[in-house]
């Protein structure tokens, strides 16, 4: 008997690049694609975030502080915000001053690192704590990786940073025959909580929402209470991408009328709550240790790491990539660290996905590319251009 | 003569090679009547007077032209066999093909019939109907000329239904053959059908090469007093090389050319692993498209040196000079190359070149790197003398420009006048 919803989005937008010739390479080093970039973030603004904000802010208001909700924003959509679309982070500054929104700490670049480099992730994860911190001025406590990639190792990683609590996927293969509805702690260390999340409730709004193929469309808030009432547990981790409100899903399939009227529905119970994952892992004891040691996701069936290193290609870019990282430790050039973290982003590697060749809707929903290998090509043009400015600001010292 | 098509809207280097010939006979006195599916005008008549197949109505000859069209048996089939169409035109006309779900078609008389001239999904109905048309062009300009040409076997009917009509001996001209479209057992046999009944009707049969010319005799079996190898030549006049402004320091090797397995595109990604093993001052390209394309990025990624190796995707207009003026080594691995102009193209922009032995070219080029297709440790011991021994590079960038600037189409004209006068006697 759940009682209690855990709602977290993820707000993300990818510095995608521009097209990148072999002709270009070591001529000219600006990589992104700026029209692309301003023209997506600003139609996502218009539908998803700011009115999704606004509603947020209307039902935490009207529910006096009983509705909650987290959010973590990666710092490439924060740096997108503030250069095209700063009335968007006011509005996500209006909902943290609220109290009822918690800011969770994720890589800045939405990158990869926790699987590659260690002292990258960790520069990477602080980077994103002080970014939080100036734009929202809250300090978080809790972490979710880059597409909830968790593994024992890299939870301990976490913890080491200070984070007791962390946010993952409740992977089917992982969890087994226990419920995604405790909290869990991490096999390594006892301390830190796992809040998983149900994948099954979770996508029920986030995919099927508007499929009205589906038995159990169309879905109301009445129908959707009921579920989690009847779900074995303490919670039910509700945790989908915030571009689900608008952009994924269209307006007029009623997704904001559902989100308006779930939280009035739920609170119209009076035992029902809704709680930050911080407050949940406050809230709850483990019930027992999960142990993971390969890293999962919240990525396609397999919910593994194939979608960013699952083929030759991407293995290839991003060992190139990390191949780099020791020479860019001695190297104290902003501007090369800022090239270096917008190409980690883990959207480039996704591009080069090859698995969408049999299947995978989503996969191609989120490509600007007509194919893996046009990805590729691309971006390791890029790459090589990088290389080179690497190499010559190593030389000059 | 009959051709498929002539600068400048070109598919491939058929057109040129056209163009080049008729040039080269006009220097040596012999007059040309061209004929083409489709003309747009603004081809360069100085040389030749252009027939445009679409213009001419076969409705007077019909009956003559049907007669024999029921020898011929011509049959539709939906064809993706596409000899130099760029591999995206080619991927637009499958994808096409597939929407209209097209059915076969039968040949009509009595009207005028607008040719595409293009290397489409309908290619099969283009090459019969312009069959019809060449009967009809060979009846009414009788008494105008001596000899009919014909180029590739897009226009082998015409050129038969011609002789037929005529009584005008025929020349074929291969300037490839099936076995340089496909490997040896995914031959299309309906192409090698046309191919060989042109080359038995034919009095001479012309072949770009004697790689080519070995094909011929020994794949199509035809007899080897009548095949006749004429190198083709390439016209440079007016072409200033491009200066570019380089944007990476380091050496660039280069293959250009459709990536399919013809040309070889493994053996070069081989040889430039090998090479980036011993030295790290070198980038390879490879530029071009084609359906080994996906399965050249993976082989490269594998193994892992795809930030020395890159990939320009189909190079259009000036973009190609451009790819020239960029490199310093060319190479064309081809498996099997009934000629290859391209590293004809490269020398003349001074950059070295390493070519097959399997490609007609190497036959002419003395001052070309040569080696086996399958020999990519040959091949990456080349690449690497010409990137560190200047003395070598210099030495075939000077004598390479001075032979391909050598080689004219005056001379390979004079060669064909020969084959007329002999099969005209």
């Amino acid at each position: 008997m759940a009682k209690s919803i855990c709602l977290y989005f993820q707000v993300h937008q990818p510095t995608r690049l521009r097209l990148y010739r072999f002709f270009d390479i070591g001529k000219d080093s600006h990589y992104y694609d700026d029209f692309a970039n301003r023209t997506i973030l600003k139609r996502v603004a218009q539908k998803c975030y700011l009115p999704m904000n606004k509603l947020l802010l209307k039902t935490i208001k009207a529910s006096k502080g009983a509705f909650k909700v987290a959010f973590s924003i990666s710092g490439s959509a924060l740096e997108q915000f503030d250069r095209y679309a700063p009335e968007v982070l006011d509005s996500f500054k209006e909902l943290a001053d609220t109290g009822c929104v918690e800011f969770l700490c994720e890589t800045y670049y939405h990158s990869l690192s926790s699987v590659a480099s260690p002292a990258e992730f960790e520069f990477q994860v602080q980077r994103h704590k002080e970014a939080i911190k100036h734009y929202f001025g809250v300090e978080p406590v809790a972490f979710r990786n880059t597409e909830l990639v968790y593994s024992d190792s890299i939870g301990k990683q976490v913890y080491e940073m200070g984070f007791k609590t962390m946010l993952t996927e409740g992977a089917r293969h992982i969890m087994g025959w226990r419920s995604p509805n405790y909290v869990y702690s991490n096999d390594f260390v006892e301390d830190q909580s796992l809040l998983l999340r149900n994948y099954s409730l979770s996508d029920d709004i986030a995919f099927r929402f508007p499929d009205k193929s589906w038995a159990s469309w169309p879905l109301t808030a009445e129908k959707f209470k009921t579920w989690v009432d009847e779900a074995e547990g303490d919670y039910v981790g509700l945790f989908m991408d915030y571009e689900t409100f608008g952009e994924h899903t269209d307006a007029s399939s009623g997704i904001f009328d559902f989100m308006e009227a779930l939280p009035q529905v739920c609170l119209k119970d009076a035992d029902f709550h809704f709680y930050t994952p911080s407050e949940v892992a406050a809230a709850f004891k483990p019930v027992s240790e999960l142990s993971v040691p390969n890293p999962i996701s919240w990525a396609d069936e397999e919910r593994d790491l194939t979608a960013w290193l699952g083929n030759e290609l991407q293995n290839e870019a991003f060992s190139k990539l990390y191949g780099l990282q020791e020479k860019l430790s001695i190297l104290n050039d902003p501007v090369l660290w800022a090239d270096y973290g917008h190409l980690q982003e883990s959207d480039h590697f996704y591009y080069m996905c090859t698995k969408f060749f049999t299947g995978g809707d989503m996969h191609k929903y989120f490509n600007p590319y007509n194919s893996p290998y046009e990805a590729f090509i691309n971006y390791m043009n890029v790459l090589s251009d990088f290389i080179i400015r690497v190499n010559d600001a190593i030389a000059v010292k | 003569m009959f051709g498929w098509e002539f600068p400048p809207h070109i598919a491939g280097g058929l057109g040129t090679a056209c163009k080049g010939i008729v040039e080269g006979l006009a220097h040596n006195g012999v007059e040309t009547l061209f004929v083409m599916p489709s003309a747009s005008g603004d081809e360069d008549q100085s040389c030749t007077t252009i027939i445009n197949a679409s213009d001419v109505e076969v409705h007077n000859v019909s009956q003559t032209v049907d007669e024999f069209l029921d020898k011929v048996k011509f049959i539709h089939v939906d064809s993706n066999l596409v000899p130099y169409v760029d591999p995206d035109e080619y991927f637009e006309a499958i994808e096409k093909m597939k929407k209209e779900k097209r059915t076969s078609t039968t040949v009509g008389f009595g009207q005028k019939f607008k040719f595409s001239g293009k290397y489409g999904a309908n290619l099969m109905e283009e090459v019969s109907r312009y069959a019809q048309v060449g009967g009809t062009i060979a009846m009414q300009h009788a008494g105008e000329f001596d000899v009919i040409h014909a180029h590739d076997w897009l226009t082998y009917l015409a050129g038969i239904a011609a002789k037929e009509l005529s009584g005008k001996p025929l020349v074929v001209h291969v300037h490839a053959t099936s076995f340089d479209r496909g490997s040896d057992d995914m031959v299309d046999t309906r192409v090698y059908a046309i191919e060989k009944r042109g080359m038995e009707m034919a009095d001479r049969v012309v072949a770009v090469s004697e790689l080519t010319r070995n094909i011929v005799i020994n794949k199509y079996g035809i007899d080897p007093s009548k095949v006749v190898a004429v190198h083709n030549a390439v016209d440079f006049s007016g072409r200033e090389n491009l200066q570019v402004e380089r944007g990476v320091r380091d050496k660039v090797v280069t293959f250009l050319g459709r990536i399919t397995y013809q040309k070889g595109p493994e053996y070069f990604i081989d040889a430039a692993a090998k090479v980036l093993k011993r030295t790290k001052g070198v980038r390879f390209v490879m530029a071009g498209s084609g359906d080994m394309m996906n399965k050249a990025i993976r082989q490269v990624a594998r193994l892992g040196i795809a930030d020395r190796f890159h990939f320009t995707g189909f190079l259009r207009g000036s973009d190609v000079q451009k790819m020239f003026a960029l490199s310093d080594v060319y190479i064309m691995p081809s498996v099997s190359e009934p000629f290859g102009i391209s590293p004809l193209e490269a020398m003349r922009s001074n950059v070295p070149s390493i070519i097959s032995y399997q490609s007609g070219a190497a036959e002419i080029l003395k001052y070309a790197f040569k080696v086996d297709f399958w020999d990519v440790d040959a091949m990456a011991d080349d690449i690497y003398a010409l990137l560190q021994y200047p003395a070598l590079s210099k030495f075939a960038e000077k004598h390479g420009l001075e032979e391909v600037n050598a080689l004219k189409w005056d001379h390979a004209a004079a060669k064909l006048k020969n084959i007329y006068e002999q099969i005209t006697k």
